[in-house]
């Protein structure tokens, strides 16, 4: 008995007794199902397209990513892509932000977040549709437009219909996702720095901000990843010949057009890649600020 | 006393600012009313060309997109689609969360990694791979294809959501039920199933409402007779040069009506932030 | 260059009420207090207490009445403005910032040179006996550094007014002894006005100079500890500083004195507010509810509690009555004892709605 460190398994214990000391039993097996499916249907798609991408219907390995890179008519996807994203994930992001601050006080806040939902259910598709009518030549905009003097506006088949459209179905995601970490910050850590005399700005500056950012790093990469992928408005709304050609466009070209699906694998690898890249770019200026918890001590 | 703005003696720069707050989020929402307005109105409309209003209003174009577009068929798939992902998500997921909810076991950090993936990466990236795979299995272009698809976002989006509603319960009652005698079959069904239940009814309502209105996944992998609405309703815009943009905007209305009536189920009991907070919850677990 | 509290002379406050919709929390509150007191504002949940204190803030608005300072009306004043210290019933420290960023905010918001601020920082640092832990964030320390963190945070600004909500109220019992004695030494070394929110009437008897009872959005009785200890003014007053027995009866004259019924006996007792002949109610102290073998008034034990030197006792008289008293030897449910009380002991007030 003595001189046997505690940590050392019995080997006479049977397999039953040991696997349950590591907590793995018939319960733990329930999550084996949901595991295999996920694995099945979205890990080994993932890597089986990881590795058709490198098997290109002609020249070597790299043929794909080579080809990606020299076409001007695929590369520009790229660029093409980041011009609406990155806009308009910041647009909606840094916009939420007074917004949300503002309806934090509101007591009947849920009548406005049950407005905002509404944009994020019905889906892309449905409002490019809305926007084709709404924006159009004879719609309803031009038509106020004209009534104040302005002149038509060319809002549709352009950039300015996808950016709008992501606009209108991004917002709500950014806002009620700002509003849930700025209702989770501690309202007594503002009192507190009011009673030591700080002014709404300085109050903003020095507690909300900081304590928000962390929060602020999550929205802006999931809303980013979220326009990066934008396609229907991009097809139906935008030019999606031209300005608005969208990496995702490129993807489904190469896949049901062109049937090349090496090609479209490596295009979707490219494009989560370049998700990735962003993301932890965003990621890693996180570190820099306070990541801890939002309440301020005990009580 | 959260609620209580410090010192409601606004400066007049304070009540500027929250008029520009108001009048932001006004003219934000009263847009996107007027957009869902018009394409209403103009499926209701006769014609419609350089005026305010429609010339006349009937009811024709959803008669006539009904037979165009073949609604009947596409609602039935929809459904099929929509009931299939809902149940299966429920079976693989439900019983996942409550395995990660009550044990500890190595690789847990792992498994719930490899649940949150599929809702950070976009239906986009990981929908073509996804694709070419189910046709090479031939899966691909046929209902059943389309549910799988589907279903790979929405099994993590339940094991996720329920994790917190099983953690909720005091694992002391199940003890309790054990020590009276429950063996695993009863205490499933006598026990975790009715405490459960708002939770799962909650998931389940959100994972249809996200996959009436889920394009991508389907887009992919449907053939021409397994498209949900919002993908005919996709090649019906698409295609808008050939057919009248009433019938269009009709079918969009059939959609819309389809969609918001299962929100408005769902939000008698859940929380409207409860469906954009998920992928957070996940991530915030600090 | 020490740490001194700025100069006033009286803090008014007059007629001050608070309403939340149709309930009324602050009734009318009149008060005053002069520079360098320590008042308790003590009271049940739901009193009024707290919501005081965050109108003295300036955290809530009044909804009638003013405040203030000497002769500047303060009530109108944002809290960012009025240069107040509070120390918060969860500290709110703020999680993001080291132990001397956060006591030296409040400097920092007054536009202080960096030098400055270190100086004071330091001083504070070393009055609450923190010195050590400058540099780590809130998140590392314990309850009862938190509290000192929250303290220094307040007295650092040199306030003529500190506000206390239920300060120690999260901290456990050894540490809550330890910090009243730290609070009272605080309080003097810097010489400021503080008002201390608290439901427990010893943490206010021990460190008052003065307490306001409240009730329901009302000051019940202002006064020093011992005339609360031994004098309180009315029975809910009474109730609250440990008179446990509150009996209901009929008084009649005798002399100077009042005779109750009590358990079917007469007992004497002094009359407090306008108590004459008629219903009354007399509150004892359960530890001036003495047995004596002569004494008048007979009851059966019905519990007795060992807690340490004396037993907690309970019993009833035999017209029914509760009494609660004290025993130095163990007695047994269903015995019988005999106790008397010292008729200055026994405070017989007038039964009226007041």
């Amino acid at each position: 008995m003595t001189g046997r460190p505690l940590s050392e398994p019995d080997e006479r214990l049977p397999l039953r007794a040991r696997l349950a000391l590591h907590e793995i039993d018939g319960v733990t097996l329930l999550v084996v199902p949901a595991v295999l499916f996920v694995i099945g249907l979205f890990v080994y798609p993932f890597i089986y397209g990881f590795i058709l991408s490198f098997q290109p219907k002609a020249g070597g390995w790299l043929a794909n990513y080579q080809k990606f890179f020299s076409v001007p008519f695929l590369y520009d996807t790229i660029a093409a892509t980041l011009w609406l994203a990155v806009p308009a994930t910041l647009i909606n992001v840094l916009i939420s932000i007074p917004i949300a601050m503002h309806v934090r006080r509101m007591n009947r806040r849920r009548i406005l977040t049950t407005i905002l939902v509404i944009p994020i259910t019905l889906g892309t598709v449905l409002i490019a549709e809305g926007l084709l009518n709404y924006l159009g030549p004879q719609g309803w905009l031009n038509r106020t437009l004209m009534l104040f003097g302005f002149g038509q506006v060319r809002l549709v088949h352009n950039y300015t219909g996808v950016m709008l459209s992501l606009i209108l179905s991004g917002f709500p995601f950014a806002f009620l996702l700002t509003l849930s970490y700025i209702t989770g910050i501690d309202p007594s850590l503002e009192q507190a720095a009011s009673t030591l005399g700080a002014k709404p700005m300085a109050r903003f500056r020095h507690i909300l901000m900081p304590l928000l950012a962390q929060g602020l790093a999550i929205n802006l990469c999931l809303s980013f990843v979220q326009t990066f992928s934008v396609f229907p408005s991009a097809v139906l709304l935008g030019a999606p010949a031209g300005a608005t050609r969208v990496i995702s466009i490129a993807a489904y070209q190469a896949a049901y057009e062109q049937y090349d699906y090496s090609m479209a694998s490596a295009i979707a690898m490219i494009m989560g890649f370049a998700q990735l890249l962003v993301v932890a770019l965003i990621l890693s200026a996180r570190s820099f600020v306070y990541r801890g918890a939002v309440s301020g001590g005990k009580g | 006393m959260a609620t209580q703005a410090l010192g409601q003696q606004k400066s007049a720069g304070e009540r500027l600012w929250a008029i520009a707050i108001w009048a932001l989020v006004i003219f934000f929402v009263v847009n996107f009313v007027a957009m869902i307005a018009t394409v209403v109105v103009n499926s209701f409309g006769t014609r419609w060309l350089g005026t305010w209003l429609p010339a006349g209003y009937t009811t024709r174009w959803y008669g006539a997109a009904w037979q165009e577009f073949q609604l009947d068929d596409v609602l039935i798939v929809t459904f099929q689609v929509v009931g299939a992902v809902v149940l299966l998500s429920g079976l693989l997921g439900v019983p996942a969360a409550y395995a990660l909810a009550r044990r500890n076991f190595p690789g847990k950090q792992l498994v719930i990694l490899l649940f949150l993936l599929p809702m950070l990466i976009p239906p986009i990236t990981f929908g073509i791979p996804l694709a070419t795979v189910l046709y090479q299995s031939h899966l691909g272009g046929n209902i059943s294809g389309v549910i799988l698809a589907n279903m790979v976002p929405t099994v993590p989006f339940v094991v996720l959501v329920m994790i917190p509603f099983v953690e909720q319960i005091d694992p002391r009652i199940e003890a309790a039920a054990r020590v009276f005698g429950a063996g695993t079959g009863r205490l499933f069904l006598h026990v975790l199933l009715p405490l459960l239940a708002p939770g799962i009814l909650a998931a389940l309502l959100l994972v249809l409402v996200r996959t009436i209105a889920m394009f991508e996944l389907t887009f992919f992998t449907a053939g021409p007779g397994s498209q949900t609405l919002v993908v005919a309703l996709y090649y019906a815009v698409y295609a808008a040069g050939v057919r009248a943009g009433q019938s269009i905007d009709a079918m969009a209305v059939v959609y819309m009506v389809t969609t918001l009536v299962w929100l408005l189920i769902a939000l008698r009991f859940v929380d409207p932030t409860q469906i954009v907070t998920r992928a957070k919850s996940g991530s915030a677990a600090e | 260059m020490a740490i001194a509290a700025r100069d006033f002379r009286e803090l008014r406050l007059d007629e001050m009420s608070r309403n939340f919709g149709f309930v009324n929390a602050l009734k009318g509150v009149n008060l005053t207090v002069r520079r360098g007191e320590f008042i308790a504002l003590l009271g049940p949940s739901g009193c009024g207490k707290s919501t005081a204190l965050n109108c003295l803030a300036g955290l809530l608005n009044l909804s009638g009445g003013s405040v203030w300072l000497d002769n500047t009306r303060i009530d109108q004043l944002k809290p960012e403005a009025r240069g107040f210290g509070m120390v918060f019933q969860n500290y709110a420290l703020f999680p993001h910032m080291s132990v001397r960023k956060n006591i030296g905010f409040g400097l920092a918001m007054q536009g202080r040179s960096k030098a400055d601020i270190q100086r004071k920082v330091d001083e504070a640092l070393a009055i609450v006996r923190l010195g050590d832990q400058a540099e780590k964030l809130p998140g590392q320390l314990s309850g009862g550094q938190q509290q000192r963190v929250a303290i220094a945070r307040a007295i650092v600004i040199e306030p003529p007014l500190v506000l206390m909500d239920e300060p120690l109220s999260n901290l456990d019992a050894k540490l809550r002894l330890e910090m009243r004695a730290e609070i009272r030494r605080i309080h003097e070394l810097i010489g400021s006005a503080t008002i201390y929110v608290t439901h427990d009437q010893e943490e206010a008897l021990s460190l008052a100079d003065r307490i306001v009872v409240m009730r329901a959005g009302e000051v019940r009785q202002v006064g020093t500890p011992e005339d609360l200890y031994v004098r309180p003014a009315h029975p809910d007053v009474a109730e609250f500083m440990g008179y446990r027995n509150q009996i209901r009866s009929h008084a009649t004259k005798a002399g100077n004195l009042l005779s109750i019924n009590v358990g079917g006996v007469g007992l004497h007792g002094t009359p407090i507010d306008n108590a004459a002949d008629g219903a009354i109610v007399a509150a004892i102290r359960p530890d001036d509810l003495k047995i004596t073998s002569g004494g008048p008034l007979a009851v059966t034990v019905e519990s007795a509690q060992y807690h340490g030197n004396e037993f907690y006792c309970s019993g009833r008289a035999t017209d029914g009555a509760e009494l609660y008293f004290r025993s130095e030897t163990k007695i047994q449910k269903g015995d019988t004892v005999r106790l008397m009380a010292d008729p200055s002991r026994v405070l017989v007030y007038a039964e009226t709605p007041s």
